[in-house]
């Protein structure tokens, strides 16, 4: 079974809106389609403004969908109500620090999901903390003190424990390293990937670190302009790029041993999304982009093992 | 909470406001119990007695009533009045504007609308409306007061509300199940409170002065009764031939608004947290450099820091942000500096053409020689003339960095200009030109955009495009890449390393990440609590490092290509440079460390064009990283 | 540039309508029989029938507004019975005596704000900062009524400079420089409490912008601290500055209440308070009404000026 089926998410803001005119829908999430797999780790990487935050506030019920259908463990959620979803998905966010109400001690901040979505009393609430708190490494005594007394690591690790506390089977990860020092990165997703082994968890993992989504997940997702245009596994999606984009992504990223020379693309703007383009929208910028790209958008189409791109002219080999 | 009022009596005026203030208030307090005449009793042939006369210490006034008895029953009318009032408008607005930033959308428009209607009259005017309407009386006076200063609770805790509502912790909260009731109550209210407090604490003194205004007026408390305005409204008519009787009541309404205002500054400043840090302070135009040992020798290199030590001073803290580092590039020469937050590489940077925020930051010792010349010892004005010109930056994010008033074109003329005299359309012709040089589409028309108007990699090629301006010595980049797009980084490196081969210039290139450095840098220093633990050519230090920090640091990023594995974390966090171990800052979170690593300082250690701050680089150079 | 100034004087109209409205719910609050009330003393049967015809006071509440904002919009804004004379006739005999004062000490408190809220911020903790704080904060502390006060036992009584109060000398006066003589204590009580607001406010407006990065730039630019000043950071706190002076505008024309009645100047505060206590219902609506919808239109100017400043508010 799936952990979660996505068909078909769309978001639409309306912008310019006031009293007297009408607002003009910009889509930040373009029907989105995609599975994610019991106990995998997707990762889903893309530059800024394609789309991934609104995903991602979607998927957990903060934002309620334009189109689409959102189906958790089976369950079709036909409203966004995040107190539904949070028992099922839970969200660890990028900056530890903002994620924790400065004026709660981290008790407090460990009780609520306890309290409000499982209906613990006071002592079963006590030992599920301790529980918790010994799965990520954090000590007891750390519970009566305030977030801005703790290091940015370590607040990550209580807003994972947060998340584990709702006893959720799914988190969304929206890059929650990136705020993080390099040296201590490494230190939160190895626990990530603890955690997962431990409970049985399904990630998804967001990042705009190609190197760092390669390496903690099982399948990647790249998205632009609010849509997917390729899928595949972590260990051929940067290798063999099929899609345009993906490559100029991977061939972009600074690697020990390459020499520097960024990579050809024809123009480096995103679309304007009050006016988006006819046909596929990364089109003006690809060098391999014919006639049909600038009329059609292209549909992900399955392309290899398990790999599927949006290309009319995918990359061979 | 202890903490809270030390900092407020840290500042005297405050201290001094808050006595003030509570003698007021206590004695108003107490007014009842004080064997003070009847307020009220006029005596017709006492009429004006001057201050000091007999049985009535301030005088009395044109009824013969006691001025002294009047004044304290006044005092505590205006007390009251206006801290009701405030009271009033703080409830009532500040419910308004939390419900409207929370809820959001339609509601928060159609209130916010209302509340600019209401903003939108002189304040006095809606209260004289208010009171024309219920007509005069204090009562009605203290309403029109309070719903005149509504809107302004509800605008400000509204804005306070809406910056909270968008955190993250009110979406954690949602996905705990909270619902919308207890979210306001336990997530936000706890964090809008202070903020009311404040509000309240200077717009107290503003209500007593207009329910005060509003009595003066003759709007106010009606006769016998009387509070401080109404007062200092029936003593007018004397104001010539008795001025005590309005004097006093004048005087006190001052004493009381302003240890009000004092004590508000107070507490504000003691909540505002940015305060307690230092950081309200303007920084200087050049850092404060205060050595405390002669210089060294200035080098013949073209830029050479030599053990360089910046600290900042906060409270009784101090910050050893660098720690004595030596580093020099020449000409033509890519230096990078890498490290991370907090490892001072920025602040060595930014120590070289004196642009540390000081206070609190201060050169304590060491120098940095440009040209065979000392600019930690040089003057304002030397500093000034070689900064852009000589040696010129480029720094993290485009968009704070580039003036948001100015077009760019005019901040391109505006860095030639500052060094050279230029004619306005030469500038501007050469302007354009260097937007092309930096190979930006359309530059002619580029040239009178505003930074907004530019995405972040165009608005990156402009910081450029102006460091090049007046073709300087060496460039500085503090991690110019690391607020940009992938794709776009690429560019902006790819454009800086061309450049530099082009016009022969020295970069020194500061980031967080190797692959950057390997890509760009000839040579690489690796900083760590403040000094550098590693230095010396690139790829020698990428194949085969020394210290055992940079082959941790190395290890523990990963890199793309390489699948899904686990990683190497390095225990523990670095270290605060407030308080720096003995020895190796590195050695609470090493594996190799030996007690010896624990003692006394351990020396940059050259080795041909190497250097390692270590004791044994040999066995980290032959052992893998493992976890 | 002109399609925002034509913008922002369309997104005006609703405002003008919401304030009428607001003034018309106001004195709608006032109990009993409204014609009674309107005229209170001079309600004598013919009065009230006058009124009640006048305002259709028969009608329901909707419908009186509209009869007397539609009155109002051809300039009748009714008769003041305490003074018997068109109320528009004498609103625009009184404002422009306000103008002049307020103008001037507008413009003063703007300024001198500005001016001192500069100097405080690039001398902070100097010994001139710890002087004008001191100063700012006797202002703001002081009530401008007692403050006017204060200044005619002083300036007028004692020293004889200035004349006690009024607007023009009663013999041989009139022409310009009368005015001022007598403009110059008013305008400055009124001044000081909005200058110090200016001053404090212009002060940290500075010293926020003072810590931006684009500083930083500008200086690491080679620029004179001069120009790092009075220009880069100067033309950003004016960002903050600019609405703040829009407030102040609001709070000097306030504070002229108290100012004419302390100095008799000849305004419309004052016409007010007198409209006031002598019930003068018609008098007080159509003051309140002229003076809020100028201070309506003030306000655009201020926007205007701030979207000259600011680019990225047009777009």
């Amino acid at each position: 079974m799936n952990a979660l089926e996505v068909k078909n998410l769309t978001k639409t803001f309306e912008v310019g809106k006031s009293l007297f005119t009408k607002g003009q829908g910009v889509k930040a999430v373009r029907g989105m389609s995609f599975d994610v797999r019991d106990g995998e780790t997707l990762g889903i990487v893309g530059e800024s403004g394609c789309g991934k935050s609104t995903l991602a506030r979607m998927l957990v019920g903060l934002l309620p969908p334009s189109e689409g259908e959102i189906q958790i463990e089976g369950k079709v959620q036909d409203k966004a109500s995040p107190r539904e979803f949070g028992q099922m998905i839970q969200y660890v966010f990028q900056d530890p620090i903002s994620s924790l109400n400065p004026r709660k001690t981290i008790r407090e901040i460990m009780e609520t999901p306890l309290k409000r979505l499982h209906g613990m009393g006071k002592a079963e609430r006590n030992k599920r903390i301790s529980e918790i708190f010994a799965s990520v490494n954090l000590r007891d005594e750390f519970l009566t003190r305030y977030p801005h007394e703790f290091s940015g690591g370590q607040a990550q690790r209580i807003g994972i424990a947060r998340a584990l506390a709702a006893a959720a089977r799914i988190l969304i990860l929206d890059e929650p390293v990136s705020a993080l020092d390099v040296s201590v990165q490494a230190q939160v997703l190895n626990l990530l990937a603890d955690l997962k082994k431990e409970f049985g968890l399904t990630y998804l993992f967001i990042s705009h670190d190609l190197a760092v989504v390669e390496a903690v997940s099982d399948r990647v997702m790249v998205l632009y302009f609010g849509a997917i245009v390729e899928v595949g596994p972590a260990d051929a999606i940067f290798k063999h790029a099929k899609h345009p984009y993906t490559k100029l992504l991977a061939d972009s990223a600074p690697v020990v041993g390459r020499s520097l020379e960024a990579p050809k693309q024809k123009a480096d703007e995103l679309p304007d999304p009050l006016n988006p383009p006819k046909g596929c929208p990364f089109a003006k910028r690809c060098i391999y982009a014919t006639d049909i790209c600038t009329t059609t958008d292209p549909a992900l189409t399955e392309m290899g093992d398990d790999h599927f791109a949006a290309c009319h002219n995918p990359i061979k080999g | 909470m202890i903490q809270f009022f030390k900092l407020l009596f840290r500042n005297r005026l405050a201290g001094l406001g808050a006595v003030v203030l509570s003698v007021i208030v206590l004695l108003a307090l107490f007014t009842p119990l004080l064997p003070l005449p009847n307020p009220n009793i006029t005596a017709t042939g006492d009429r004006f007695l001057p201050p000091f006369s007999e049985g009535h210490l301030l005088g009395t006034d044109h009824l013969g009533r006691d001025l002294l008895s009047r004044l304290m029953w006044g005092t505590r009318l205006s007390l009251a009045v206006g801290a009701a009032a405030a009271l009033i408008a703080a409830f009532i607005g500040s419910t308004i504007g939390i419900v409207a930033g929370f809820l959001g959308g339609r509601t928060d428009n159609v209130i916010m609308r209302l509340v600019d209607m209401l903003m939108a009259f002189p304040y006095i005017l809606l209260a004289l409306a208010i009171v024309a309407a219920l007509g005069p009386g204090l009562i009605n006076a203290l309403f029109a007061v309070a719903a005149v200063n509504i809107p302004f609770f509800a605008r400000n805790i509204r804005g306070v509300t809406v910056g909270l509502a968008n955190k993250e912790f009110v979406d954690a909260a949602r996905l705990s199940g909270m619902s919308n009731l207890q979210i306001i109550l336990f997530e936000i209210l706890p964090n809008v409170l202070p903020v009311i407090v404040i509000a309240m604490s200077t717009t107290v003194g503003w209500m007593i002065l207009e329910t005060a205004g509003l009595s003066f007026l003759g709007l106010g408390s009606q006769p016998p009764q009387a509070d401080l305005g109404s007062m200092l409204g029936e003593a007018r008519a004397a104001l010539i031939t008795s001025p005590h009787t309005s004097i006093v009541p004048g005087i006190m309404i001052f004493l009381i608004v302003m240890s009000i205002n004092l004590l508000g500054d107070g507490v504000r400043d003691a909540i505002d947290p940015r305060l307690k840090s230092g950081a309200l302070s303007r920084p200087l135009p050049a850092t404060i450099v205060e050595r405390d040992s002669t210089p060294p020798v200035p080098s013949d290199d073209l830029l050479a820091l030599q053990d360089l030590r910046t600290e900042f001073h906060v409270g009784d803290r101090t910050y050893k942000a660098v720690g004595g580092v030596s580093l020099k590039v020449n000409k033509g020469e890519c230096l990078g500096i890498i490290g991370e937050s907090g490892s001072g590489k920025s602040v060595t940077a930014l120590s070289v053409m004196g642009l540390v925020a000081s206070p609190p930051g201060k050169i304590v010792g060491g120098a940095v020689s440009f040209q065979g010349h000392d600019l930690v010892g040089a003057s304002y004005d030397e500093l000034r003339e070689l900064r852009g010109d000589r040696v010129a930056y480029i720094f993290q994010d485009p968009l704070s960095t580039l003036h948001p008033l100015y077009k760019v074109g005019d901040q391109l003329i505006e860095a030639m200009q500052a060094h050279r005299k230029m004619p306005e359309k030469e500038a501007r012709a050469r302007a354009v030109e260097l937007l092309e040089s930096v190979r930006i589409p359309n530059a002619a028309r580029r040239v009178d955009n505003y930074p907004h108007e530019m995405s972040g990699g165009m608005r990156q090629r402009v910081s450029i495009a102006m460091a090049l301006a007046n073709e300087p010595d060496v460039i500085i980049a503090d991690e110019p890449t690391t607020a940009l797009d992938v794709t776009v980084q690429a560019q902006i490196l790819t454009l800086l390393d061309d450049l530099r081969r082009e016009r022969d210039l020295a970069i020194v290139f500061i980031t967080h990440d190797f692959g950057v450095v390997a890509q760009l840098c000839d040579r690489v220093a690796v900083m760590y609590a403040g000094r550098i633990v590693e230095e010396g050519p690139t790829a020698a230090i990428l194949d085969d490092p020394q210290h055992p920090y940079t082959k941790r640091l190395m290890a523990c990023v990963p890199e793309l290509g390489g699948g899904k594995r686990e990683l190497h974390a390095i225990p523990g966090l670095p270290p605060a440079v407030d308080r720096l171990p003995q020895g190796c800052a590195f050695a609470p979170r090493c594996n190799f460390a030996q007690d010896v690593c624990k003692q006394g300082d351990i020396e940059l250690e050259a080795n041909g064009d190497r250097a390692v701050r270590c004791l044994f680089p040999d066995k980290v150079s032959q052992t893998e990283v493992t976890s | 540039m002109a399609a925002y100034i034509l913008k922002r004087l369309i997104s005006a109209i609703p405002v003008l309508f919401g304030i009428t409205l607001i003034v018309f719910l106001i004195m709608a609050m006032i109990p009993g029989d409204p014609a009674t009330a309107i005229l209170g003393a001079y309600a004598t049967p013919e009065n009230v029938a006058k009124i009640n015809k006048d305002l259709g006071l028969d009608a329901p509440l909707f419908q009186r507004y509209f009869i007397w904002l539609g009155n109002m919009l051809t300039g009748d804004f009714g008769r003041s019975y305490s003074l018997n004379r068109p109320v528009l006739d004498e609103i625009l005999d009184r404002f422009s005596a306000t103008l002049i004062l307020a103008g001037t000490s507008f413009v003063l408190c703007a300024l001198i704000g500005i001016l001192a809220g500069v100097i405080s911020a690039a001398r902070q903790y100097g010994w001139a900062d710890k002087a004008i704080t001191f100063t700012v904060l006797i202002g703001i502390s002081i009530p401008s009524f007692f403050l006017g006060m204060v200044m005619i036992l002083i300036f007028a009584v004692r020293l004889r400079w200035f004349p006690v109060s009024g607007m023009y000398a009663i013999y041989g006066g009139g022409d310009l420089p009368d005015l001022l003589n007598h403009l110059v204590m008013p305008a400055i009580a009124l001044a000081a409490v909005a200058t110090g607001v200016v001053a404090r406010m212009s002060r940290s407006a500075m010293l926020e912008v003072l810590r931006q990065d684009y500083i930083r730039t500008a200086r690491a630019k080679g620029v004179h601290e001069r120009k790092v000043i009075l220009g880069h950071a100067l033309k950003s706190a004016m960002v903050t500055i600019i609405p703040v002076l829009g407030i102040q505008a609001g709070f000097v024309l306030s504070g002229a209440v108290y100012i004419e009645m302390v100095f008799q100047w000849p305004g419309v505060g004052r016409m007010l308070v007198d409209a006031i206590l002598k019930r003068d219902i018609l008098l007080v609506q159509g003051g309140v009404v002229f003076v809020a919808a100028c201070y309506v239109l003030f306000n655009i100017v201020v926007d205007v000026a701030q979207s000259l400043l600011d680019p990225r508010i047009k777009s």
